[in-house]
């Protein structure tokens, strides 16, 4: 137990501290599961009552389907995100994670793939549920779908996880999430929608919803990347 | 101790800390008002005051997770530059011990052995819960270990990267005697080992038997700084209620 | 106060004075007569509304990447002002679309990504004003985010607006309409100075309280 005699690297390579947290973070989700059912089952009461506000005679508004999905998707990622970091502030466990001698970029990496792998989760049950609820056709082109989905979830996600990382010690946090979220992630909600509501059409465009995916990816690179820069920074006292 | 042949090149390492004229202010708020000592390897520094004297601040500052807004702090001579290979070398036990409730305690041992870059972390976490004395329970969620159970674990994360640094906020909070008793054999133990140790505390008869130099803060101010403290609880009680002008030692 | 500070006060004054008779000289516009001189003011407004944001977001990432306090503060005074202009922007908007279009919105993509880059000027100060402390790199954060943003947040509102049925055409307006705009430009520009001038201030004096505060208790 001697301080100074083992030999290692003195700092923790990038990936490997990734890998560490994410899956951290999946066995604490899968042991307790809270934060992937809470998540879902609001997700589905908010397409619900989005339903019930929106729907005319049996049928949702032109191009409705594609909106209720991905307000469901914004206000239970928001409630995710607010939960999963309130996680790490219990025993302080974040700060924890800060002292690390770990490249602190790494940990908003690990975190922002966990996000991403519950929101896919949920859309996962949630797609269906709006496909067969709306009668939306939106599994006609899957692999767009797919491109769509992902994309526009990885930019909620990337700023997202960001700014919850930030407010984690702030005072109304949980208020001041959504504030700041949403209108910096205008763009990923319409590329999102349009998208999505491009693929149901019985038209296909596939030029429009190849637009949409580029600016969906240009949105996500710039994002993450500006992330990366920023995190050390926000996160030092 | 350590020769230098076993130490790889590239490995920080330092034997002292110094801490130079340190402020800290948030806002208008003083926590921290010109403090400074040292510490050096194989030292048990115990940092003593009421809530509210800045003893969490200044553990923050030591850790690097605070920088302070003057002073500075050099660590075997070498400022603090932000950089991981330092955080690599000290340990933290906070006040809030920093554990995954859901994890058990070998998984909590296990993630934070790979965060540190621990070579063969499952190893290394069967030999921390062996050394917790919790070799029987280390499948159990930690959730349902008592607070000295969690609290052996969390040191044994502390100390799993065998850190030079090693900082204690209110350590002995919550422990019943023969806990605090374990932890004071084990902090010895580590002061053998050649760690420098400091503690922030308020649990004086426990301080007692355990310091080799004692600092005392009062309103973020380095009141008193005693080498091999005896009945630290009349001292406490003459420094902390001594006027504030006389209090620059 | 710097020396130049009254002075500039009083000819921006002056010049705001002026100018309604400089504008009411200026020629009519064919099809909407009087009410389109409202333009005098609303695009001026809308260049210090550009203005506003890009130098609360180059501070930002200055204050980010330094962490000096004069960066920070002059982060925060200009999202003041990027909501201030943006309110005068989105308040002379309207005013004359209603006498233009008929209407008082429209989606067109300028004006909605005007909206949006309001919004996160307020996001800013509300994370100033409820955030508590450490708040000033938080903020810092969210408004180099918001810059970024800009591009993204046209480009995608330009191409969701197309979506749906045109409304209206926006009319080209010459954008040369010659002394009275340009006089409105300058005036609008020493506004922004001297606002800015005087909010930093408040905020040097309110950091050298703290200091004293603080040094108060040495």
């Amino acid at each position: 137990m001697t301080p100074g005699t083992a030999a290692r690297p003195p700092a923790t390579p990038f990936w490997r501290t990734v890998w560490t947290v994410l899956r951290k973070d999946l066995t604490v989700e899968m042991r307790s599961g809270e934060i992937a059912y809470t998540t879902l089952f609001f997700a589905a009461s908010c397409v619900l009552i989005f339903a019930f506000a929106l729907v005319k005679e049996g049928k949702a508004p032109e191009g409705g389907a594609a909106g209720i999905l991905w307000i469901a998707i914004l206000f239970a990622g928001t409630l995710a995100l607010g939960r999963a970091f309130e996680r790490e502030r219990q025993a302080e466990t974040l700060r924890a994670l800060l002292l690390a001698p770990v490249p602190r970029p790494a940990i908003y990496v690990g975190k922002l793939l966990g996000i991403v792998a519950l929101l896919v989760a949920a859309e996962a049950v949630l797609l269906p549920l709006v496909d067969f609820l709306f009668t939306a056709r939106l599994f006609v082109h899957p692999f767009w779908l797919a491109g769509i989905v992902v994309t526009c979830t990885v930019g909620l996600a990337s700023v997202g996880t960001l700014f919850a990382a930030m407010l984690v010690r702030t005072r109304s946090r949980d208020m001041l999430l959504p504030v700041l979220l949403y209108p910096i992630v205008v763009p990923v909600i319409i590329a999102g929608v349009q998208g999505t509501a491009a693929l149901a059409q019985p038209a296909f465009d596939e030029a429009l919803v190849r637009f949409w995916l580029l600016l969906l990816v240009t949105f996500d690179i710039v994002f993450v990347v500006l992330a990366l820069w920023t995190f050390e920074a926000v996160m030092s006292d | 101790m350590s020769d230098a042949s076993s130490r790889p090149s590239a490995a920080l390492d330092f034997t002292d800390i110094s801490v130079e004229d340190v402020s800290r202010s948030f806002g208008r708020r003083r926590a921290l008002s010109r403090v400074s000592f040292r510490a050096a390897q194989g030292e048990i520094l115990g940092i003593l005051g009421p809530n509210g004297a800045g003893k969490s601040t200044l553990l923050g500052i030591l850790a690097t997770l605070l920088r302070p807004t003057a002073g500075r702090v050099c660590y075997g001579g070498m400022a603090d530059t932000g950089g991981a290979a330092l955080r690599g070398r000290i340990g933290v036990l906070g006040h809030d011990l920093f554990l995954y409730p859901e994890l058990t305690a070998r998984e909590n041992l296990e993630f934070f052995a790979r965060l540190h870059a621990v070579p063969e972390p499952a190893h290394a976490a069967d030999e921390a819960l062996e050394r917790a004395g919790l070799g029987a329970r280390g499948d159990e969620p930690v959730s349902t270990f008592s607070r000295g159970m969690r609290q052996r674990v969390a040191l044994e994360r502390a100390l799993i990267h065998q850190p030079r640094l090693l900082l204690l906020d209110e350590p002995f909070t919550g422990l019943d005697d023969a806990s605090a008793s374990a932890l004071v054999a084990r902090l010895r133990e580590l002061r053998q080992g050649g760690a420098i140790l400091v503690v922030a505390t308020h649990d004086l008869e426990v301080a007692d038997r355990l310091l080799d130099h004692a600092l005392f803060l009062r309103e973020g101010r380095a009141a008193a700084s005693i080498a091999q403290p005896k009945h630290l609880r009349s001292t406490y009680q003459d420094v902390m209620t001594r006027p504030i002008d006389g209090a620059r030692a | 106060m710097p020396k130049w500070f009254t002075p500039a006060a009083i000819l921006c004054g002056l010049m705001f004075i002026i100018s309604p008779v400089l504008i009411a000289r200026a020629p009519d516009e064919a099809a909407m007569g009087m009410v389109y001189k409202i333009y005098y003011y609303h695009m001026p407004s809308a260049w210090m509304f550009l203005l506003a944001p890009l130098v609360c977001g180059v501070s930002s990432a200055l204050f980010l990447a330094r962490g000096r306090g004069e960066d920070d503060r002059r982060a925060w005074a200009a999202a003041e002002l990027t909501v201030l202009f943006g309110a005068l922007t989105l308040i002379t908007g309207p005013l004359w679309a209603r006498r233009a279009w008929g209407t008082w919105w429209v989606w067109d993509a300028r004006l909605t990504s005007s909206l949006v880059g309001w919004m996160i000027g307020w996001a800013y100060l509300i994370l100033r004003r409820y955030g508590g402390p450490g708040s000033d790199k938080l903020a810092a954060g969210v408004a180099l985010f918001g810059a970024v943003n800009v591009p993204f947040i046209f480009i995608s509102v330009n191409y969701w607006r197309t979506i749906h049925p045109p409304t209206t055409i926006v009319p080209r307006l010459p954008v040369d309409m010659g002394v009275p705009l340009w006089f409105c430009v300058f005036a609008f520009l020493l506004l922004f100075i001297l606002l800015m001038t005087m909010r930093l201030r408040l905020e040097v004096a309110r950091t050298r309280l703290d200091a004293l505060y603080v040094a108060l208790d040495e």
